[in-house]
This record gives structure tokens, sequence and C-alpha cells, in this order.
């Protein structure tokens, strides 16, 4: 056998494994969507290819004065783009402290991060929830809003810091001699400058209340201030086969933009976490 | 006075002393000492509304810490643990305040001894701004992390030093300390010795298998996509990472619905064709091979496409120079490919056992950690984490849960080190 022959084998044996990597993850994906368009609620009867596919579920949704799908997608939007926002701000301040700054507990800081962006919110839900409880934020997007913002500055502060660490030095100094303040070079160069990181932040919490349930679950006790994940989550809880096709159509309407989204930007986001991740 | 005679006065009665002494006793006194009169006033005011303002809290805080109220009904024990650490927070802040305070008063009187001028009102303000700016900007941060993130992570390992359950809970009763009654109940006690044990061997195997495994595909699928023969690269990546770009719980629950053997397609559709029946969410046997399945589909495209990234950084000349030596294609891979992926991606997949070990929502979500199994108070597929969710918020077992947690704790710190070390080598190495 000659090595181009052997080396036609190998490609197509090659391509022979992504065929059947593409079958084990389009798979689910697929059987969902045909789920959603299957007419009836009940999964005992549903088929891979319904006789007569139809967008019922996808109206009851929209239409149903007994969906809340509108108000869910409300309120994980608004939850969404303020976590997004103040995420950046929050976790750029710090960032900038300690990449730029020398002060008194940096280095134990800096330990103090790498070690808290470890330990899982739910680990500590009896204490916030007994917090929110005493200021009054229980069943409130606020309260959640505040743990998400909390509890986002480990692993952010870390990601920005290593990133503003890797913008040279000598550019602050530049502007420093020409008398720009320590807020001027913060807004004016710094936050330029690391565009792409504070978007894979954004990004990222931006994310999170679509893809969270179980911090909602625990905070959130009303169904009008449910967000998406949660309120999903609830369709197929109680009556898991009853409810499913239901809950297929409205996860596919949050797949889908999260998803384009997601393919769109991942390029920052890995070339972000390769910057910021691992430089210390 | 010039530097000579001030360098003469020797003891306790150099100006530096004496500021830092009346510093020491009445915070502020030293700055005024020193004639630095509006920072003196400021530091004095500052101090006093501390104390008028958090003394009380402060002072049943400590109290409720220590006793965790004397009073059933009246006190409530686990409000006064939360104000307990509060305090203790907040004493901190005093703390600094305070230190501050001293090493000022003291660093000012040296410039006084050396000589130096007192600066200008203009120029102290100034200097104030351009020192305390750091501390500025990461004050809002480090409130919100000390109270959301830190404080909440004491009181649970408070908790675990207490008798809270469901059975005796405030305001009804009073929790005592108990020292490492349940640490000791958790290795004693038949029902939680057996649960712990399998819990916790279960957790350890889901981590190492299910993570390893997700990274060998990652890393398998990242050098065939790399192959140069292989066509169509972009759309391949593109396909390759969209399990990573659907949310995990949309997911999960899809997952859920497949394996379920009523009406899940595995069992009705796949299955069904070689007449074969598993028991997927019934026997724990097959529900952690389930899961680790699920898990390996949700968790690849994120090495593959770090991989990836990394490979393209890899030097081309060092390929070369391994073909004109004659290495063969393993070798390549194992001398080169391989410890420059691995030195590059360290931490991050470091973090991927350690999100693994806490990955309550592929559990949670899948099977609510499900089969239960006789003798033990946990599920069959449960991690530490989901575990300690159930303890917590169906049966109430705070003690026992907090207990858990910090063990838990303990382990994701053995992981945080591990990165730790990885992340300082890879700096100094400097290659990047």
């Amino acid at each position: 056998m000659n090595r181009k022959t052997k080396s036609k084998i190998e490609l197509t044996f090659i391509y022979l494994f992504f065929i059947i990597m593409f079958i084990i993850i389009g798979y689910p994906l697929f059987w969902a969507v045909m789920m959603s368009i299957n007419p009836g609620t009940n999964m005992l009867v549903t088929d891979l290819f319904p006789k007569n596919p139809t967008l019922e579920h996808y109206k009851w949704l929209f239409t149903s004065p007994r969906s809340d799908y509108l108000v869910w997608y409300k309120n994980s939007l608004f939850v969404a783009v303020l976590n997004s926002f103040g995420s950046v701000l929050i976790t750029s301040l710090i960032a900038y402290a300690f990449s730029r700054y020398q002060f008194f507990g940096r280095k134990y800081g800096l330990y103090m991060f790498l070690l808290l962006q470890m330990f899982p919110a739910l680990m500590g839900m009896v204490a916030l929830y007994i917090l929110l409880n005493t200021i009054g934020l229980t069943d409130s997007l606020w309260g959640l809003l505040l743990i998400y913002l909390g509890g986002q500055i480990p692993f952010n502060a870390w990601l920005v810091k290593g990133y503003f660490d890797t913008i040279p030095k000598e550019l602050d100094e530049a502007a420093k001699i020409d008398g720009a303040g320590h807020m001027k070079i913060f807004i004016s160069i710094m936050l330029p400058l690391a565009k792409p990181i504070l978007a894979v932040v954004a990004l990222f919490n931006f994310m999170a209340p679509f893809m969270d349930f179980l911090l909602p679950r625990i905070v959130l006790s009303s169904p009008e201030n449910f967000t998406l994940a949660l309120g999903l989550f609830n369709f197929i809880n109680d009556q898991f086969s009853t409810n499913f096709t239901r809950f297929a159509a409205g996860s596919i309407l949050i797949a889908i933009p999260i998803a384009l989204v997601f393919l769109l930007l991942q390029r920052f986001l890995i070339s972000g976490l390769t910057a910021g991740g691992t430089k210390g | 006075m010039t530097k000579e005679e001030s360098q003469n006065i020797k003891g306790w009665k150099r100006p530096r002393n004496i500021a830092t002494l009346l510093s020491v006793i009445v915070p502020g006194a030293g700055q005024l000492y020193n004639k630095r009169f509006l920072k003196g006033a400021l530091i004095l005011i500052v101090a006093i509304s501390f104390l008028i303002t958090t003394w009380n809290y402060i002072d049943i805080g400590l109290w409720g810490l220590f006793t965790l109220g004397t009073i059933p009904r009246e006190h409530h024990s686990v409000q006064l643990l939360i104000q307990g650490l509060i305090s203790l927070i907040v004493l901190a802040f005093g703390i600094a305040i305070y230190i501050y305070n001293i090493r000022d008063a003291r660093a000012d009187a040296i410039d006084g001894e050396n000589g130096q001028r007192k600066p200008s009102l203009l120029h102290g303000i100034s200097d104030f701004y351009n020192q305390g700016f750091p501390y500025f900007m990461i004050l809002p941060g480090l409130l919100m992390l000390l109270f959301i993130v830190v404080l909440p992570l004491l009181f649970m390992l408070g908790l675990a030093f207490t008798d809270y359950n469901q059975y005796n809970a405030p305001p009804r009763n009073l929790l005592n300390w108990v020292g490492f009654d349940n640490f000791k109940a958790l290795v004693n006690v038949g029902i939680w010795k057996n649960t712990f044990m399998s819990v916790f061997t279960w957790t350890i195997v889901w981590t190492v298998v299910a993570t390893t495994l997700q990274i060998v595909l990652g890393l398998f699928l990242a050098l065939l996509v790399n192959d140069k023969r292989v066509k169509f690269k972009r759309t391949i990546r593109t396909v390759l990472i969209l399990p990573w770009a659907v949310p995990a719980f949309v997911s999960i629950l899809i997952f859920s619905a497949l394996f379920n053997p009523t009406f899940g397609a595995i069992n009705r559709d796949i299955l069904s064709q070689f007449e074969i029946m598993i028991p997927w969410l019934s026997d724990p046997f097959w529900a952690k091979v389930a899961l680790i399945m699920i898990q390996t589909w949700l968790g690849f495209p994120f090495v593959f496409a770090l991989f990836t990234g990394v490979l393209q950084s890899v030097p081309q000349d060092m390929y070369e120079a391994a073909d004109v030596d004659g290495g063969t294609r393993w070798q390549k891979l194992r001398h080169i490919t391989l410890p420059h992926l691995l030195f590059a991606t360290a931490p991050l997949l470091i973090m991927q056992y350690a999100g693994n070990f806490n990955n309550f929502n592929i559990i949670y979500l899948f099977n609510e950690g499900n089969p239960a199994v006789r003798g033990q108070n946990a599920g069959g597929t449960d991690i530490l984490i989901s575990w300690v969710y159930k303890l917590t918020f169906e049966t109430n077992n705070y003690n026992m849960a907090a207990a858990i947690t910090i063990i838990m704790g303990l382990i994701v710190s053995i992981f945080a080190f591990f990165q730790f070390r990885k992340t300082a080598a890879f700096k100094e190495e400097g290659r990047y």
C-alpha cells in the first residue's frame, strides 16, 4: 500500500469520525426541535417526524393568557442588561487598581480572587437568602441582580486584570507626563484598549441570567418575577411528560439567539481566556 | 530645631514616638501634634462617628457571636450569628483606619524631624487622592465581595459548628456551639458515614472521569481538525462548538427527556431496534453512565475551542526541525504539541475539574440526584454539592450541610493551589 492510499484511508476515517460527532451533537437538538412542532402536549404520542407539524406551542407561549413567557423574557432581559453593564464597571475598576497600583493587600487580594472564584454561590445560599430577607430583596429581581454582580467579581476581575497587564505601562506613563490624571488614564487609555476583554465580560454576564436557574429558584418565588430559565424549568418540573413540547418550544426561542451571538463572538472569548486567564 | 538636634533626642521623646503614641491613644491627636490640623480633625471626626454609629451593633454582634443568644424566642441565633460576622467585618475596617492613622502620624513626624516643610493644604489633599486612589477604585467591588461572597461563606463556616437542624431551629430554640461534632458524625454515625462515603467517592469518580473524557475528546477533535488535509475547517468547528453555545440547562433537560424510560427517544427509538431496554433513570449505575456521557457532550466544545486556539500558536519551525530529524507523527505529538498545549492551558483545565466538582446543574436537572438508595439520605447520583442543596433546602439539616460545604471548600482550595502554581509558573516562564 503506497503512501497516497494510506493517507486517503486515514482522511476517510477522520471525516467518518466527524460525521459521527455531528450526529451525536445534532440528534438531541434536532429531536427537541421536532418535539416542539408535535401537536398536543402528551409526550407518549409524539413522533420524531410528526404527520401534521404545528406551531401551536409557539403560539401558546405568546398568546395564551396562562403563559407568562413574555414577562419572563422581559425579566431576564432586565437582569441581563444591568448585570452586563454593572459587572463591566465594577470589575474594570478593580482590575485597573490591581494591574497598575501598588497598595496594601494587593497580593493577598489576588490570592483571594483566585480562591473565591472556585466557590459556587450555592455554598453560601442560606446566608444570602437571610441577608436578602433582612434588606427586603427576596422575590425581587434587584436582589438577584445584586448576587450576580457580587458573585462575578472574583473570576472577572482576575480575567480583566490579566488583560490589563498585557497593555504596555509606557502608555499610561506617557499620558501621566502629559498631565493626565488617574481617571483620565483609565477612561481614555485603558478602557478603549481593553475593549475585547470587556466585551467578553459583558457577554458572559449578559448570558448568565438566561442560563442560570438555581439562584432564581432560591431567590424568586412568584411567577411574575421568574426569569426564563426558572420559568421553563417549572414548566416541566411538575408534570414532565405533559409539558415537554411547550418547554421545547420555549427553549428553542432562547437557545437560538444565544447560540448565534455565542458562535459569532466565541473567538474573542477564547483569546480573552487564554490572554487574561493564564497570566497572573 | 535643626536636624542634628532632633536626632540627638533619644528614646520615646523623639517627635515620631510622641506622635505615634498620641495617635494610638486618640486617633487624630498625632496629626494635630504634627500641626496637620485639617487631617487630624478629619480623622478624629471619622473615629468618633465610627464609634457612635457602630458601637452598639458591634457590641451585640460580638456578644451574639460567642453566646448565640441566651433567651429562646427572644434571641434569634441565626440573626445574631450574621450580626456577629458583619461586626467582625466592620471592626476590621475600623482597625484598618486606626492603623492608617498611627502610621500616618509617625510618617509625618519623621518627615518633620528630617526638616521637610509641612506640605500645603492643597498638596496634602492631592497626596491623599493619589495614595488613596487604588482604594477608591476597589472599594465598591470590595464591599460587594465581602457581603455577597465572603460573608455567606463565613456564615456557612460558622453553621458547621452549631446544632442547627430541622428539630433545633430558631426562633423557637437557641443554637449552641458544638465544636467538631458534625464532622465527627460524618465519619462515625452510620447513615451519615455510609452516605458521605458513597457520595464522596462518586464525586471524585465523576470529577475525574467526566472531566478527563471531555478534555481527551476535545483534544482529539482539535488535533483532527487541525490536520492540513481536512477541508471545511470553519464549518466543522462551528458545528463542534454548538453544544457549548446552547444554554446548558436547556440541553440537560432535553437529555433528561431523551433518556426518560417511558417516552424518551433513546430507549423507544434507538435501543428498541436491538431489543434493549436500559433503566437510565432508576438504576444508579446507568444513571451515572448517562450523566458522564452527557457531561462529555456538554463539556468537550470548550476544550476543543481552547486547544484549537492554542494549536495555531505552536511554532511551525519546531515541526520542521522534527521532520529533518526524521521524527514520527507520534513523537511530534508527544514532544512538541502536547507539552505546548498543556502548558498554555493548564490553569483553565484545572478550572474544568473544579467546575465539574461543583457541577450542580447537570446532577440536579438530569434526575435531581435520584434514584433513591436504601440506607443513605442522598440519591444515587448526588455529588457533594447537590447533596448539600438537598440537606439545606429539602430536609433543613443546615449543620451537616455546612460541615460538608467546608470539606468541599478544602478540596476546592487544593484545586486553587494547583491553579495558582501553574499560573505562577506560566508567568515566570514568560514565553507568551
